[in-house]
């Protein structure tokens, strides 16, 4: 280790993170002032342990006597930061206690003052007052003592809650902070008990802790159970917050750091066991933390009241640390400096380091182009540990009436669900579909036709997808108009395609059986660099038929008079045409697979598409189809498309009725989910991008969780998003999100090099990007030179590709 | 299946605004309930009898509904038309329904109180979280069950079919899928045990291969089941009624001595005893006028030598354990009613695992729980919040608001602060599940609570299904009905967070 010197006497002292094991759970530490010795104190514990070269020594045991008092049952330890010999502790029962480390007796209590109603919460001694102690109970009072006499000298009555700390001023001889249960700061002077000289509410919720920065005068850090640590400017007439600091627990404890103006130490309540330096001015990712704590910190002391290098730790697992600065974590070190944000009109806004995005060689690297405003290079501030980064900003817009759900509700107004024998129907219904450009819904009601009204199918159904080229569910229309996280290739969107058709549509997958028999964990797995998933499956099929379509030079060739599979139908009888459909896949994985496939045809090939007549005449009887219809229902399901769900099922009625359980109801909350799926299939496709809302937690996500979670997957600051109102397209997401994780989630490594896929299935179908280290850390805009992008955002920022 | 649409089509017009459609779907009512009358012949007392359709069943659900339009509905021509046509149907012969007691509680004129908790119950039942609605009915279901507290039982089998739950699984927790099955131990031990639930629960519920559950529904699920057992306390506490239009809310049978007996079995109250205990409760009413002035009293002399007595720790330490000690001996005694359980115990394995006391047997001996180790605004909140959000902030509120809520008032007294007596409820019921305030001298529990209002207490809170409106009436006897439900949630909010502490304790114990 290195030897370095410090503020500790001058002299070099040995610089190590080191830890010694207490007997009992710690509740609270405190360092004297010379910062040899330690004091920790808990329900069962109350030790001095020496602050050695090489590791902790236990000095003294101060809980004494056979019988345990509650007296001793600490909630709070303070040590004078003018007299070594003289320690406070306050305990659960109420008692305030007094020691002399001076005494020559084994036992050093000093002064018992049981005037508390309740547990005592906090002690402080006066920082420049030798015999001045302050207390701050549950039973909302605060007391002073003189230690020169036997009880206290004054009572503040908070007039409101629990009190949860106090806290002298370091600059202001009368002054102390009191924060209280119902999330109240008091600043009171010492001389006016009576009543408090200020009050402001905080937090919402108990306020845990609050320290007052020890240069300046004015300037106090709160932190509480809403998870914020804020940091407040009192010296103006009114409190005015200068710097908040979101974290993902409760906070139980707040310390500035020893002659770093912008640093605070936290610790939390629960759950996360981590000890966190925050450098203010960057309030998402933790300038440092400690991870060495199995259990919650319980309390935190810097080692020397000039020594930002030393911090000493206790915990609820029964040990004592001293962490080295040296040795922390520096979670912005390992991030991958990138941002996200959400406009209000649903478009998207990603930054990215500038030179991840070039380093994928495969495709055209889009660098930044500083023609355009909104990028430019910010001037470092040397006063700042920050490193600069150059980054590309990517802007997703959506389609103008990309989010409409207009075909929403003309298709409500315009199917027919009733009334009318299946055939008539199925036949409005596709027409509907078509007019609204819902090419594959209109195929599926053909479908229905034929399966279920067979005989009446013959020479009704018009030919399908000559619509254009566009693809045709609004749902999935977004442009990306940035390539700096855009496709890699045709190929690799053909993949994503045939993959996602494979995921998301077992109907199709039935029928089409061969072209994504299989391929897909071969695909999937495979080594390519960027595996992106164009979610919305629905989409994404529209577009491949259509494609077929309007490639296929014999397409007249495919078309039967019932419906339009005309490729299956080609595969089958025509094997010949096989290389004009290689040709459409560039990938050679594909094409292999389809060869594959294609062989298999012939056994396996029960297509729809392949008999000219009614099915059932073959021998199928509709009940071979309704597993089939099913999976179809619960695809749009789902997709969040409820209502051709619930249509088929109204329009099949009884044919269909027994196949629909438990599993296949729909639950009528998703229908407001639809809208936001668009989002979700952009983010999908941009690298990190998604792990900001699906890491968002109402529900942790569970593996993740019990994974990494010293790596705050779920530290997503949640107010950079515009506020989102309830039909905002951040808020929805962010509902799609919280109800989507409660099925088991599946995390795996799908690519390899220097990124980690994660793949959210079950609900959630999409790709998430996690690239390793990153872990949806997210620097502020200032950090990445960007400006605020107004909205809605003019046309002329489209990146020319 | 048609039929059914049909039918409810048929009432479906009835929330019309437009009185037009009203009267129309009011007069396809009553044809139908004319037709079916008269097809019945008009004689034959068309007899309950579940699992077969006959037609006299489908009468009755009709005149059910009638009876509960006829009371309930906000229209009063509805009201007035559905109660004429009960009439009618009973001119023609038909026996028809009549409710069984006025209002929602049989002890209680009161309507109200059930509001302040309605809000977190909205949010846990039909708000966006982690379990689907079916799921979480049945869990509703299951924790009541484990009370044999009918009432909720009802109105969940109602809701869990409402939100398109499987009837099947109503035939009792063989056939409810694994993943709720699991869930039944844990119930068992919340309900009556909590204590003992251990970490080794948690991981089981959590590890169980595809039958596990998430974090975030398991927060669910607690809150849930502990929602539902102080519920069942509160039922029971204040004599809930079953619904109108559940079974044991009305009676096709004609009113008669004998059916007093009938329903109060079913209902799980006791009219009977109620009738023997007219002459004990007037013997004993001169004698508990003062009954207030001396509990005043204590508590005046209490606060004034707070300040001056000083107690020893050993003696402060004793107080908690004589009281944790002697809540076992004020259970009531075991066989003061029975219960028609059939309907409601095939919801849970194991009807004879009732609350049993730690200090009954050794190896039943757990070490008492450190409240200020584990609190619920600091550590209950925390896990809560950050598992299942929004939940955490109502639960918070409606633990603050049950223990703050005061009328300051105390039977005729005005102007008196309670707080005191709160905090000896409160407490009183954490010591009876091993909670321990190190801050509270237990002495106040046993100079504050006589021993009929401990009974009481003890009752409701550990073997609800107990309690009997002779306890009610028994403790506090010149207090107000409205300061007798503030006791009992009291009661309730105690109760669900001791439970609630235990729980969670168990999985910030498996998270660490």
């Amino acid at each position: 280790m290195a030897r370095m010197p410090t503020a500790l006497g001058g002299s070099a002292v040995s610089a190590k993170t080191m830890s010694c094991s207490l007997d009992a759970p710690a509740n609270a530490i405190s360092v004297c002032r010379d910062g040899t010795q330690v004091a920790v104190a808990g329900r069962n514990i109350f030790k001095i342990y020496g602050i050695e070269e090489e590791q902790l020594t236990e000095r003294a045991n101060l809980r004494v006597g056979r019988k345990p008092s509650l007296n001793f049952s600490c909630a709070d330890v303070a040590w004078h930061q003018m007299d070594e010999n003289l320690l406070a502790t306050a305990a659960t029962n109420g008692a305030v206690v007094t020691w002399n480390l001076g005494r020559p007796s084994r036992n050093k209590q000093d002064q018992l003052f049981m005037e508390h109603k309740r547990t005592v919460n906090k002690v402080c001694f006066h920082p420049a007052e030798l015999y001045i102690l302050l207390s701050g109970s549950q039973d909302g009072s605060m007391k002073c003592f003189d230690l020169r006499r036997k009880e206290s000298i004054c009572t503040f009555s908070g007039q409101s809650e629990s009190v949860r700390d106090v806290h002298f001023s370091a600059r202001d001889f009368f002054t102390f902070a009191a924060t209280f249960e119902n999330g109240n700061v008091q600043l009171w002077d010492m001389r006016r008990p009576d009543r408090c000289e200020r009050m402001f509410t905080a937090h919402n919720g108990p306020v845990f802790s609050c320290d007052w920065h020890p240069d300046d005068r004015g300037c106090l850090v709160t932190g509480g159970r809403d998870k914020m640590v804020k940091v407040w400017d009192l010296t103006g007439y009114k409190a005015r917050e200068s710097h908040c600091v979101q974290t993902i627990a409760s906070v139980a404890h707040v310390l500035w750091r020893p002659d770093r103006k912008y640093h605070i130490a936290t610790c939390s309540m629960m759950v996360d066991h981590n000890i966190y330096v925050w450098d203010v001015r960057r309030p998402y990712v933790p300038f440092a933390m400690f991870e060495e704590h199995k259990d919650v910190t319980t309390g935190i002391a810097w080692r020397h009241a000039h020594d930002p290098h030393f911090l000493l730790s206790g915990s609820k697992d029964s040990t004592l640390y001293q962490h080295f600065f040296k040795d922390a974590q520096r979670p912005a070190s390992r991030a991958i400096p990138e941002g996200l944000s959400v406009g209000l009109f649903g478009d998207v806004a990603f930054a990215v380091k500038e030179s991840l995005c070039s380093a994928e060689g495969s495709r055209k690297s889009y660098g930044p182009d500083r023609r355009y405003p909104f990028f430019f290079i910010r001037r470092q501030d040397p006063a700042e540990q920050f490193t600069n980064v150059s980054s590309a900003l990517s802007v997703f817009e959506s389609q103008p009436g990309a989010a409409s759900m207009d075909w929403f509700a003309q298709t409500a107004r315009r199917y027919g669900l009733s009334g009318g024998p299946l055939p008539e129907l199925c036949d409005r219904n596709a027409a509907v579909a078509r007019q609204l450009k819902r090419y594959q819904v209109a195929q599926i009601w053909t479908m229905l036709k034929i399966i279920y009204a067979g005989a009446c199918a013959a020479g009704t159904v018009g030919s399908v997808g000559q619509g254009s080229g566009k693809a045709g569910h609004p749902l999935s229309s977004f442009t990306l108009k940035d390539g700096t996280a855009a496709l890699g290739s045709e190929a690799k969107l053909d993949r994503g395609r045939l993959e996602n058709r494979q995921d998301s549509l077992p109907l199709d997958s039935t029928i089409t059986l061969l072209q994504t028999n299989e391929d897909n964990e071969e695909t999937e797995g495979s080594d390519a660099p960027a595996d992106y998933l164009f979610g919305d499956g629905e989409g994404d099929e529209d577009d491949l038929f259509i494609v077929d379509h309007e490639n296929a030079p014999e397409e007249h060739e495919f078309i039967l008079p019932q419906e339009g599979f005309p490729l299956r139908h080609e595969i089958l009888d025509h094997p010949t045409t096989l290389d004009h459909f290689q040709d459409k896949t560039d990938s050679p994985h594909i094409s292999g697979n389809e060869a594959d496939s294609v062989s298999l045809t012939p056994t396996e090939g029960i297509s729809l598409v392949s008999v000219s007549q009614p099915p059932f005449e073959h021998g199928f009887s509709t009940d071979y189809f309704n597993p089939i219809v099913r999976d179809m229902m619960c695809f749009y399901a789902e997709q969040g498309d409820v209502q051709m769900a619930i249509s088929v099922l109204i329009v099949l009625g009884d044919r269909i009725r027994k196949e629909i359980d438990e599993q296949t109801q729909v639950r009528p909350n998703k229908i407001r989910m639809s809208f936001p799926r668009f989002l979700v299939n952009v983010l999908t496709g941009c690298r990190g991008a998604l792990v900001h809302v699906l890491h968002r937690p109402p529900t942790a996500i569970p593996t993740l969780e019990r994974g990494q979670r010293g790596d705050q997957t779920e530290h997503v600051p949640i107010h950079q998003l515009p506020e989102p109102g309830l039909y905002h397209p951040a808020r929805q997401l962010q509902q799609l999100q919280a109800a989507n994780e409660y099925p088991r989630l599946d995390v795996r490594e799908v690519s390899t090099g220097s990124e980690q896929v994660c793949c959210v299935p079950p609900r959630g179908e999409g790709l998430v990007r996690l690239v390793s280290g990153m872990h949806s850390w997210r620097t502020p805009p200032a950090r990445h030179g960007l400006v605020p992008i107004p909205h809605p955002l003019p046309d002329r920022m489209r990146t020319p590709l | 299946m048609a039929g059914r649409t049909g039918a409810a089509g048929r009432w479906d017009g009835l929330c019309s605004r437009d009185p037009g459609r009203r009267q129309a779907a009011l007069d396809g009512v009553r044809q139908a309930v004319l037709s079916l009358s008269e097809r019945l012949g008009g004689g034959g007392p068309p007899a309950p009898s579940p699992g077969c359709s006959s037609p006299a069943d489908g009468l009755n659900e009709y005149l059910v509904r009638l009876l509960v339009l006829s009371r309930r509905c906000p229209f009063s021509d509805v009201r007035d038309k559905c109660g004429a046509i009960l009439q009618v149907v009973q001119e023609m012969g038909v026996r028809i329904p009549r409710p069984l007691a006025e209002g929602p509680s049989e002890f209680i004129p009161e309507k109200e109180y059930l509001d302040s908790f309605l809000k977190t119950q909205h949010y846990l039942m039909h708000v966006d979280g982690p379990l689907p609605y079916c799921y979480r009915h049945y869990i509703a279901i299951m924790a009541a069950a484990q009370h044999q507290c009918s009432y909720l039982v009802n109105l969940h089998v109602n809701d869990f079919l409402q939100v398109g739950g499987d009837p099947k699984w109503l035939a009792g927790l063989d056939s409810a899928p694994l993943k709720l099955q699991t869930l039944s131990e844990v119930n068992k031990i919340l309900a009556h045990r909590p204590w003992l639930i251990t970490k080794d629960h948690i991981e089981k519920l959590l590890k169980a291969e595809e039958h596990g559950w998430s974090l975030a529904e398991l927060i669910h699920v607690v809150v849930l089941l502990t929602h539902y057992h102080s519920l069942a306390s509160f039922t029971f506490g204040c004599g809930i009624n079953p619904e109108l239009r559940c079974d044991g809310g009305h009676s096709f049978q004609l009113p008669s001595v004998g059916n007093c007996y009938l329903f109060a079995i079913t209902n799980g109250n006791n009219a009977v005893e109620e009738r023997l205990n007219v002459q004990v409760g007037s013997e004993q009413g001169t004698e508990t006028t003062c009954e207030v002035e001396a509990l005043m009293e204590k508590m005046k002399r209490l606060q004034e030598c707070r300040d001056e007595e000083e107690t020893s720790q050993e003696e402060m330490a004793t107080r908690f354990e004589r009281e944790k000690t002697e809540s076992f001996f004020v259970a009531p005694s075991e066989n003061e009613k029975s219960i028609d359980t059939r309907e409601i115990s095939r919801h849970f394995e194991d009807p004879s695992y009732g609350y049993k006391d730690f200090c009954r047997h050794g190896e039943q001996y757990v070490p008492t729980f450190r409240a200020q180790d584990y609190t619920w605004e600091d550590h209950g909140y925390s896990l809560v919040n950050r598992l299942y959000p929004d939940v955490g902030q109502l639960l918070d509120e409606k633990f603050q608001k049950a223990y703050n809520l005061t009328y300051n008032t105390m039977a005729m007294h005005k102007d008196v602060d309670t707080s005191m007596l709160r905090r000896a409820i409160w407490n009183y019921i954490h010591c009876m599940f091993g909670i321990k305030y190190d801050d509270y001298d237990y002495g106040e529990i046993n100079h504050l609570l006589d021993r009929n209002f401990k009974v009481y207490i003890k009752t409701v809170v550990c073997s609800p299904a107990k309690t009997t409106k002779r306890m009610y009436d028994s403790f506090w006897r010149q207090f107000k009905h409205s300061e007798k439900i503030h006791v009992n949630l009291l009661l309730m909010e105690a109760r669900m967070q001791a439970e609630l502490l235990y729980a969670l304790t168990a999985i910030t114990r498996y998270l660490t």
